[in-house]
């Protein structure tokens, strides 16, 4: 029997791997794709409290969640292409123009 | 049947996450990423949320994914780039820390906190008016506020990324 443990647990994994990607990576593109990689764990949660729960709102929540990460994919897409014009390079260690 | 099914489709999406975080090639990762986005449909297929995953792989797995490699492909980038790391000591305190967050969150989900109210929507309900309907109809009436707003939303990020990639402004 699968319960929503099974799922709430799969979900926690996937997220705490997007982490992890986010913290080791250094290729801007690759840290932008494990944000995808949280939003969709979070996604997976919504929808398995909304079938144990006999509800429709966490289906419908995934919705909104889906529009704001093409929304962030289209403008971080673009700020990496604009930034990839004046530094030549999309490793984040050569992005520091803004740190202290 | 659907348990065997949870657990190697469970395996498959977790096996792919770790590979995109380990692969040393942009274009492979983008590719584990969207066998994830797959896998994940399927699960939603199994939690009876036909059309969320439908979605996932039109929008996830189809739009988002090839928008990715399209700038991957676009910027043309050297590997070898990435080899050169300033802070190499992050990586293993990065992963102590994600099994830490790990840690707490299976503590949360074990705990008593995460209570919810039953709803009427159940699976007899939801199959006898059907998955893509009962969506619809809520986003609206109940949710047409949320629905315009994220029409907006849109809107403004087509902008931003139009005004974002152009050259001179």
């Amino acid at each position: 029997m699968i319960t929503i443990t099974h799922y709430l647990v799969l979900s926690a994994i996937l997220f705490t791997v997007g982490v992890i990607g986010v913290l080791i990576r250094r290729n801007a593109i690759i840290i932008f794709m494990c944000i995808e990689l949280m939003l969709n764990a979070v996604n997976l949660s919504f929808v398995a409290c909304a079938h144990y729960l006999n509800s429709m709102q966490g289906q419908l929540f995934v919705f909104f969640t889906m529009t704001v990460a093409a929304a962030e994919a289209a403008v971080g897409l673009a700020i990496i292409v604009a930034v990839f014009r004046n530094k030549e390079t999309v490793n984040i260690d050569d992005i520091n123009i803004m740190k202290w | 049947m659907s348990e065997y099914l949870f657990y190697i489709v469970a395996a498959i999406t977790v096996t792919t996450a770790v590979y995109l975080i380990f692969e040393k090639n942009p274009v492979f990762g983008a590719l584990y990423l969207i066998q994830t986005m797959v896998s994940l449909a399927v699960l939603y297929i199994l939690l009876e949320a036909q059309f969320v995953a439908a979605v996932q792989i039109i929008v996830y797995a189809g739009a988002i994914m090839v928008l990715f490699l399209f700038v991957i492909m676009l910027l043309n980038l050297d590997i070898k780039e990435e080899a050169r790391n300033a802070l190499p000591f992050q990586r293993i305190p990065a992963i102590l820390m994600g099994i830490a967050l790990f840690t707490v969150i299976c503590i949360v989900i074990r705990s008593k906190l995460l209570q919810g109210k039953q709803d009427q929507y159940t699976t007899a309900y939801v199959q006898s008016i059907g998955n893509t309907k009962l969506i619809g109809n809520l986003l609206f009436t109940d949710y047409l506020l949320p629905f315009e707003i994220t029409s907006i939303l849109l809107f403004v990020a087509a902008i931003g990324a139009i005004m974002l990639a152009k050259r001179k402004l």
